[in-house]
């Protein structure tokens, strides 16, 4: 549109049924200091009331259309949607648009969702055995910088300080529609759909597009090893953090590690879960993941492969990691076995088709690749991407990692 | 399905700009609910199949029932493991081979219990289907159990129940199921790792010698497949699976025991996890639009009183939600809230204000079209794909209903009427016939406690 949002369409008229994501290329990292788990207290305050709507009507006007509605705050973006009967969509569309206008923002309402982002990190992080495990004790291990290593829930004295001043600064920047996109699936005709999105969003007024900074941080030359107590944790765990390639930069190297992951971790057959869990018997559970959240596709540079692992004897730790490091070597020294990384492709193109199917999760999707790689239509393109990736592109991935520093943080369990 | 973006610039209006429209947008005309058309086999051994073709994604998914219920004492612990031990191997793949396949198919199966039944659940790449159907047969027909494989997966168990027992959520439903159905299988869903200790392996083969038998199951699947050729797909692939369970006395439900509120101690909890309970009715009974509506009127959305009150405006909590849980014997109200530990009365308080509300004075008819919108509206969404048919299907004929009553149940909701509410409520959010659980601190929350009710406290 002329005051720089981006649109995407998906029409699919075979169920009465739209979704609607509005994705703000904002997320964690680019909080300041100081105000640690402002963007995602910000995405509650969204929530709040806007130009033309009262606190509770944004809630009761989706759900009285008969759909459902959340956000989500991320490292490189914050998300918002609802899925609802095709005949609410301009509905939603207004939703959206009068909160890109101007959200509604009282220190009585600050005040109130402060409250409640405090009892979600409570419920979460404090009052959970593993809560906050890895995400949240990994980062500052991995990285230097305050935007990569800082804590996304934020500290409960950065959310207490934080003012309505701050979030109209913050609003200012970031929720320019030049900053935003916007991505619709669903029952609905593409021309009258674009009529309706021109209508309700073209007026909204054009602000500058923030720079975005360059976040990246040197690779890590050595190990680095720290350790937490979780005082309602019963048995120990362990997570390894590795630093992976750009995945706008240089997409093969990164689907392959990608597919190095699934190849480690997913299902019976990977090889972690046949050699540390079934053969050794060293760990309850072992899980590879590309991303914070194991959205492999979810952030740009620098982004992370994690190892975690769950295992009844706290004196197993450093035979957990070497077992880790063992299936590593293999990878990097013979590659995939014959036919494995056309299983775990197959595997992948199944789960991406399953993930499709939910008109909500197209707009999601599509909005994500828009977002942060320029092109809505990869997600459709991936399941062919992964096909090109080679065993000897496998192989070096594994290399890559082993041959590389890792931040590694053990759990030390302190219950009983 | 396709991407496409938009770049067609409409052509400026009159005046240059647009107006910022001001108004909500009326709903246009609903969409007339398709009819879902489902082909069904009753099979020779006993087994009930349906099948819906729904073309979406190149994939099927895949949903197989058995009736698992028993009132034995250790059959919680058997069945949690029969379980987690079902594809470690059959008479034709060992437990990497079996995956292997599976991954190969672009799919996954996974074995599921609870008290009611075991579900394999599973899905592949849509030609892929009379592979899928081949290794299921072969899992039902021949899982061995291995004694190597069943030895790890017992260890895993048994973590896994020390882990869950330290989850403030788990001990929480567990105190609310002994009291909402005292000594009933259905009171317990986690064994302990004592129970875990004492299953071998003869055992679980046993069980599924017993219990894992088509008569009496239901297999789903809902796909981009012919209906037709699926359920002869079915019929050839499990043929051989044969055989009927014996018949099991399971006692009926027991009332609830209500009276005082039980504290569960656990000291220095940051947040109490609040618990309240009750019988509802099922989901063929005439009164239970009514319910459904007034659960979601007190908890079951967001914008309903008892969210609105204890989190958008007191900020005592982040996730509070009620709802209505199905099971084969009878159906249960729930409504959960974890609490910061210092407002752990307040909002005791407030929720059986908002309950007492509901008990005794007529709901607003705006709060009943609300709910009443989002009950159809919400229903049409968890439909909308293959797994989401999938699954509202096995637990539809699970439960002795079928897609009929589900696309009938939109005109049900359009009936219920303010007065029929007003009667649910009364019954079923009475504060007086709930069973209330907290766990949380004693030593800061009791005494405030000890002000607003009967208190009884229980060692974590």
């Amino acid at each position: 549109l002329g005051n720089g949002l981006r649109v995407v369409l998906a029409p699919d008229r075979t169920v009465p049924v739209v979704g609607v994501a509005v994705l703000y290329d904002v997320g964690f990292r680019s909080e300041p200091e100081g105000r640690t788990g402002f963007a995602h207290l910000f995405e509650h305050l969204m929530f709040q009331g806007s130009a033309n709507l009262e606190k509770l009507e944004h809630f009761r006007y989706v759900q009285a259309s008969g759909g459902i509605f959340n956000g989500s705050t991320h490292l490189d973006y914050t998300n918002y949607f609802e899925t609802l009967p095709s005949n609410a969509f301009e509905r939603a569309l207004f939703l959206e648009a009068d909160r890109m206008r101007s959200p509604r923002i009282t220190d009585e309402n600050l005040a109130n969702q402060i409250a409640v982002v405090k009892e979600e990190i409570r419920v979460n992080v404090m009052n959970r055995p593993y809560g906050g495990f890895p995400w949240l004790v990994l980062p500052p291990v991995l990285f230097d910088t305050f935007p990569n290593a800082h804590n996304g829930y934020g500290g409960f004295e950065d959310l207490e300080d934080a003012t309505v001043e701050d979030a109209a600064a913050f609003f200012d920047s970031y929720y320019a529609p030049a900053n935003a996109v916007l991505a619709v699936a669903g029952d609905f005709d593409p021309d009258i759909a674009m009529d309706m999105i021109d209508t309700h969003f073209s007026g909204i007024r054009r602000r500058k597009r923030p720079v975005r900074p360059n976040f990246g941080e040197p690779g890590l030359s050595a190990d680095r090893r720290e350790s937490v107590t979780d005082a309602l944790a019963p048995l120990p765990a362990v997570a390894l953090g590795y630093r992976v390639p750009d995945p706008g930069a240089d997409p093969t190297r990164y689907l392959a590690t990608l597919l190095l992951a699934e190849l480690l971790s997913d299902g019976d057959a990977s090889r972690l879960q046949r050699g540390l869990v079934q053969s050794r018997r060293l760990v309850t559970d072992v899980a590879a993941y590309l991303g914070t959240f194991g959205d492999p596709l979810e952030e740009r540079d620098p982004t992370r492969m994690t190892i975690t692992a769950h295992y009844p004897d706290s004196t197993a730790t450093d035979d957990v990691i070497a077992a880790v490091d063992a299936e590593l070597v293999r990878v990097a020294e013979q590659g995939p076995e014959p036919g494995e990384l056309d299983r775990v492709r197959t595997k992948l193109a199944g789960t991406i088709f399953r993930e499709l199917d939910q008109i909500l999760n197209r707009s999601l999707e599509f909005a994500k690749f828009e977002l942060l790689f320029g092109k809505a239509s990869m997600i459709l393109s991936l399941p062919h991407l992964l096909t090109e990736i080679t065993d000897l592109d496998v192989r070096s991935a594994a290399q890559a990692l082993e041959g590389s520093g890792r931040a590694i943080v053990e759990l030390i369990p302190g219950a009983e | 399905m396709t991407a496409s973006t938009g770049t067609r610039r409409p052509a400026p209006r009159a005046n240059g700009r647009h107006a910022a429209p001001t108004a909500v947008p009326p709903l246009t005309k609903p969409a007339r609910p398709r009819k879902i058309a489902s082909a069904e086999r009753l099979l020779p051994n006993g087994l009930r199949v349906a099948v819906v073709r729904r073309p979406s994604v190149p994939m099927v998914e895949f949903r197989l029932r058995v009736p698992f219920l028993s009132s034995k004492s250790h059959h919680l612990a058997r069945s949690s493991l029969l379980s987690e031990t079902m594809l470690t191997g059959t008479s034709r793949h060992d437990r990497t081979s079996l995956a292997i396949a599976l991954q190969e198919l672009g799919g996954d199966l996974s074995v599921g219990v609870d008290a009611d039944r075991l579900l394999l659940s599973g899905s592949a790449l849509s030609h892929k289907l009379p592979d899928l159907l081949a290794l299921v047969s072969d899992v039902l027909i021949g899982a061995t159990y291995p004694k190597q494989e069943f030895v790890v997966e017992r260890q895993r168990l048994i973590d896994r129940v020390t882990v869950a027992r330290s989850q403030p959520a788990v001990i929480a439903n567990e105190a609310l199921g002994k009291r909402l159905a005292p000594g009933h299988p259905y009171a317990v869903s986690v064994p302990s790792v004592e129970e875990v200790a004492d299953v071998n392996a003869g055992a679980v083969r046993t069980m599924h010698h017993d219990l894992v038998r088509p008569n009496g199951a239901i297999l789903v699947l809902v796909g981009d497949i012919s209906a037709n050729r699926a359920l002869d797909s079915v019929e050839r692939a499990l043929e051989h699976w044969t055989g009927e369970q014996g018949t099991r006395k399971v006692p009926p439900l027991p009332s609830p025991i209500t009276g005082p509120l039980q504290l569960v101690d656990r000291p220095g909890a940051v947040q109490t996890s609040l618990r309240f309970g009750g019988s509802s009715v099922n989901r063929a009974d005439e009164r239970y639009p009514a319910y459904q509506l007034a659960n979601l009127a007190f908890g079951g959305l967001f914008s309903s009183r008892w969210v609105e009150n204890i989190r958008e405006d007191k900020g005592y909590t982040y996730s509070p939600r009620s709802v209505l849980d199905h099971s084969t014997l009878g159906s249960v109200f729930l409504a959960s809230a974890d609490v910061a530990t210092e407002v752990t009365a307040p909002a005791i308080l407030e929720t059986l204000y908002e309950l007492g509300r509901m008990a005794l004075l007529p709901i607003k008819q705006s709060e009943l079209e609300l709910v009443r919108q989002y009950a159809i509206g919400t229903s049409a969404l968890s439909i909308a794909t293959q797994a989401g048919l999938a699954s509202n299907m096995i637990a539809l004929l699970g439960a002795g209903l079928d897609l009929e009553w589900l696309t009938s149940h939109s005109e049900r909701l359009a009936r219920v009427t303010v007065d029929e509410i007003a009667a649910a409520a009364g019954e079923f959010l009475s504060p007086r016939n709930l069973v209330c659980v907290a766990v949380g601190d004693s030593a800061v929350v009791r005494a405030d406690l000890d002000r607003l009710l009967d208190v009884e406290v229980v060692e974590g």
